[in-house]
């Protein structure tokens, strides 16, 4: 097995160090009726390099990637164009293979990426301290839940109609167990958010607003108008965004007021992965709050010399020292996945983040106007980043599946998202990032008309 | 958050010539000092070529950014460097033995690496329709059936996105089957030598968490455990082999003393790689168990992360496992269960626990090493671990203590204390000791149950020559140690840093670049000196 270096005669002259007949002493404490002699029978045994490689070419060719079609699926994972550095760079062994940093001596790599990531995290969300990473964007959202009913010792999270129902859905099943409430609602299909209603809905016993920006229609909401409503009740804003190339377009949440801003960074450097792994975002705008917060922080320090360096930090909020009282349970987070975000942002620099914005949004305005062009579709939003919900005259799902067969990914159907909700089943969200052409907005257009006559 | 330290290398330093090893630069050979993106990037510099935008106007809806966000930029050959330079600065196990007991540092085959970037699985999104992503539904359910095959469970969730994220899938099934038979129960018991997620994730999931005692051999007290059984305690969750790197003789006895007072037992596998093909925790009564695909089955730590912590799951619990999750048809199709189907085909599910399918790029990587490895491959690697663990142990045990020594063979990783170290001198040096002689050090200080605990895990990635090189290395520190060798409390001397200043971290917390950016015209790295 070309991954085990120890020889028999190794194994023979180790095993007579330690006193043992055989490998299968050293299992005495094992039961006998419990012990397994040989290798599980119905289990095949090793293979190859090659053959394990043309096994798994066979199952990936089974799946139609996004660069073998016309592409335009979003609703929280977006296709981004990453630069080949990225992935050089991340698959340095003293990267990949490294451990978290808990000996800062031999660990100044990750730990000064990780400072540069929460730098960039925080200021990109306006905040004033970001944590080392979440798993993804769904969870770090529960986590901010969670955190903000410790600030306010309350327990009724108001959520938007336009957060994504996965995110939802992962906050409901939590807030079962924890015994808190999580007050949601279907989206609207309005043009512009309904805020009003929201902020209706805010009572004196709301700990938080969670608000999604751009919103899972695409839309933006008015951050500051919500932020106003809660902190008047004493509630914190939660703002979500699953799309971080927006905020190089859009003023970022915490200078609109929100208190905790957490959300996905997979579309910066990570790619589409079918689901996972994925980058959770998580940052406070009032570093008051830092001690709330769940996960790791890096900070910065010296050593025993003077010189600056870089370690983990506050650990006394986290499981490995406070047990069942840590802020989280989370251990491992997403470390690789931080380091391919930091790196592309890095890139990218201000002025690059800008101009992708800048190009996404200007591809998705051409979508908008191509697609409403479509006789008996209707363009929902009013404002939009990169994404936007089309009103298909019939159920959207059985469409998308129809261009599918044409290697047209359309979008991904409302039917999808809210499974039961028959009055959301027409709709579809339709994301146009740098990764689609205009011919590929043609593409779609012509499809669409044609399934739709 | 304050002002960074005034202290330290910057990199407008000029001259030092201490110890007559300075350098202008404050670089020494291969060893490069390297400033933080801010202070080398400004927000013009691009290392990317994009079109310019255009003027039209937005549909921003009033939300255009007017401000600057204030992101420090680099040029491609700039970027390589920075990131290059500061990889050099970590330990990492394609440099070296990486002995972290309970974490499992082995090798990270390139294969799965390449296997996880081809496009089918890399450039795939999670929500195209079913009939476009069935060779990655098809992944997950090869690689689900060898988890089951491998634990003798019933069934398995894999969404969980790490080993504690599994934990809290694996609690909250078991209080999901004890609510759906209306009793509902208040207690976890957990041992004192257990992982800290272990009670963080009960006490998540709304439990009381007690204290289960250890034997002074090292193992859960079974008598005292039965004695705290009773109608209120909901289950127990046991690591085994457990953190002293001992197999739990009782744990059959252990469930079936649970299951007889109505609670199920959730098993900690993060240190399941001691024992793949040798023991199946299904025939130990284990009602759920995580499993650390960055563990066992070798997806790389990446510096913290990802992971991927699948739970197997008993008969009892499986009706409860997550969505979504694939299953096979009788007629070799595999099915997508998500909330729209599960009504009909899961209807006791507890919920979703994340957005999406679980760590699908960790579940290409896991399968490719499980694949190459095969059934008599994985088994050879377990008993490799474990010899590997036990040729530590006894080859040091006179001179590092021991304290489980005498309780028979380890599992995969051995256990030392620091009862023989001269005054002053304490596991936190010997481990700073080992990075001078080029290891990452054993984990310290944990299990918290053994004084000083170095709890030393080899894997079975090592060669003969490269653990007697630890062997060599772990002897002369503890006779050091035990001699009290002054020149141990100031260790490492050898590496990038020196001990840092934790204490100062906490207390004045700089958690993020507060300054402004290097202004416009700064010279470039390059220029800074250095290459």
């Amino acid at each position: 097995m070309r991954y085990l270096p120890l020889t028999d005669a190794d194994r023979g002259e180790m095993l007579s160090v330690i006193g043992a007949s055989d490998v299968d002493a050293l299992f005495a404490d094992v039961a006998d009726e419990h012990y397994l002699k040989a290798p599980i029978g119905v289990l095949p045994l090793h293979a190859s390099e090659m053959a394990v490689e043309q096994h798994m070419r066979r199952l990936s060719k089974k799946n139609l990637a996004a660069a073998d079609a016309a592409f335009f699926c979003g609703a929280g994972a977006y296709r981004h164009h990453v630069p080949a550095t990225v992935d050089h760079l991340i698959q340095r062994g003293e990267f990949l293979t490294a451990y978290t940093p808990y000996q800062p001596e031999i660990a100044q790599g990750t730990l000064q990426m990780l400072f540069e990531f929460q730098s960039q995290v925080a200021r990109l969300y306006g905040c004033a301290v970001a944590n080392a990473s979440m798993y993804d964007g769904s969870t770090a959202c529960w986590e901010a839940i969670a955190m903000a009913g410790r600030v306010t010792k309350r327990r009724r999270a108001v959520v938007s109609g336009g957060l994504h129902p996965h995110y939802v859905q992962t906050a409901k099943t939590m807030a079962k167990f924890t015994g808190d409430e999580i007050a949601d609602a279907l989206p609207t299909l309005q043009a512009a958010p309904d805020n009003d209603a929201l902020i209706a809905r805010i009572d004196d016993q709301t700990s938080c607003v969670v608000v999604q920006y751009p919103d899972i229609l695409g839309r933006l909401p008015d951050l500051a108008a919500i932020a106003e409503a809660a902190h008047a009740k004493g509630a914190l804003l939660i703002a979500v965004n699953t799309e971080p190339v927006a905020l190089g377009a859009i003023k970022s949440p915490g200078e609109l007021g929100a208190d905790i801003v957490v959300g996905e960074g997979q579309s910066l450097g990570v790619g589409l992965q079918f689901g996972g792994p994925y980058l959770g975002l998580f940052a406070v705008r009032d570093p008051k709050h830092v001690r709330q917060m769940p996960g790791r922080l890096c900070g910065e320090t010296v050593d025993a010399e003077g010189k600056r360096g870089f370690v983990l930090t506050l650990s006394t909020r986290e499981q490995h020292i406070r047990r069942e009282k840590a802020t989280s349970n989370i251990c491992t987070n997403s470390g690789l996945c931080a380091l391919a975000f930091t790196i592309h942002l890095t890139l990218l620099g201000e002025a690059g983040l800008r101009k992708l914005a800048a190009e996404n949004h200007r591809l998705a305005c051409l979508a908008a106007d191509r697609l409403s062009k479509i006789p008996g579709v209707e363009v929902l939003n009013d404002s939009f980043f990169n994404e936007v919900t089309v009103m298909l005259p019939t159920d959207a799902r059985p469409i998308v599946r129809e261009l599918a067969d044409k290697k047209v990914l359309a979008g991904v159907s409302l039917g999808r998202l809210y499974p039961g909700a028959d009055a959301l089943a027409r709709g579809l969200v339709v994301a146009v990032t740098e990764t689609a052409s205009e011919e590929d907005i043609e593409t779609l257009a012509s499809a669409l008309e044609e399934a739709v006559q | 958050m304050n002002a960074p330290n005034q202290s330290g290398w910057r990199p407008t330093m000029t001259l030092d010539r201490r110890d007559g090893g300075g350098t202008a630069t404050g670089n020494r050979a291969l060893m490069l000092e390297e400033p933080l993106i801010f202070e080398i990037g400004n927000t013009h510099t691009c290392g990317v070529d994009l079109p310019e935008p255009s003027t039209r106007a937005n549909r921003l809806g009033g939300m255009a950014r007017e401000s600057e966000i204030g992101l420090p930029g680099l040029s491609e050959p700039e970027t390589i460097r920075h990131y290059t330079r500061l990889s050099r600065q970590n330990y990492a196990i394609d440099l070296g033995l990486f002995p972290l007991g309970s974490c499992t540092m082995k090798h990270n085959p390139r294969l799965n690496e390449k296997v996880a970037r081809m496009p089918g699985f890399l450039d795939v999104h999670p929500l195209q329709p079913v009939d476009t992503v069935r060779g990655a539904l098809e992944v997950i359910n090869e690689l689900a059936v060898w988890l089951i095959e491998l634990t003798g469970m019933h069934g398995v969730a894999m969404t969980p996105k790490a080993g504690a994220h599994g934990e809290l899938c694996g609690i909250l099934c078991i209080r999901a089957a004890l609510e759906a038979r209306g009793d509902p129960r208040e207690v976890i018991l957990v041992p004192e030598s257990a992982h800290g997620t272990n009670p963080a994730t009960a006490a998540f999931a709304g439990y009381r968490v007690e204290n289960i005692p250890a034997t002074a051999e090292g193992r859960v007290d079974l008598e005292a455990l039965k004695a705290r059984l009773g109608p209120d305690v909901a289950g127990v969750m046991i690591t085994n082999p457990n953190t002293c790197g001992l197999f739990e003789r009782d744990m059959k006895a252990i469930s079936d003393a649970v299951h007889a007072a109505g609670g199920l037992v959730y098993c900690d596998g993060a240190n399941f790689n001691a024992i793949v093909g040798r023991v199946r925790p299904g025939d130990l009564g284990i009602d759920a168990m995580h499993i650390n695909l960055h563990k066992t089955f070798s997806t790389p730590h990446g510096g913290g992360g990802p992971g991927s912590g699948p739970v197997v799951l008993s008969e009892a619990l499986a009706p409860y496992a997550p969505l979504p999750f694939v299953t096979r048809r009788a007629d070799g199709t595999v099915e997508l269960i998500e909330e729209e189907n599960a009504g009909a085909e899961h209807p006791h599910t507890f919920g979703r626990m994340c957005a999406f399918h679980g760590q699908m790029g960790m579940f290409t990587r896991a399968l490719a090493y499980i694949l190459s490895h095969g059934a008599d491959g994985l088994r050879q690697a377990s008993g490799d671990a474990v010899l590997n663990a036990n040729y530590i142990l006894r080859s040091c045990e006179d001179l590092l203590d021991a304290p489980f020594g005498a309780s028979g063979p380890c599992m995969h990783e051995a256990l030392f204390s620091d009862k023989d170290f001269a005054e002053g001198l304490s596991t936190l040096d010997l481990a700073k000791g080992m990075i001078d002689e080029g290891f990452h050090p054993m984990t310290m200080y944990f299990p918290l149950v053994v004084h000083g605990a170095m709890l030393v895990e080899p894997t079975e990635t090592e060669s003969k020559a490269g653990l007697d090189q630890l062997i060599l290395a772990l002897r002369s520190l503890a006779e050091r140690a035990r001699s009290g060798d002054e020149s141990l409390k100031t260790a490492p001397h050898f590496a990038p840093r020196r001990r840092l200043d934790e204490t100062l971290a906490a207390r004045k917390p700089v958690l993020a670049w507060d300054g402004p950016l290097a202004p416009a015209g700064t010279p470039t790295l390059s220029e800074q000196g250095g290459s």
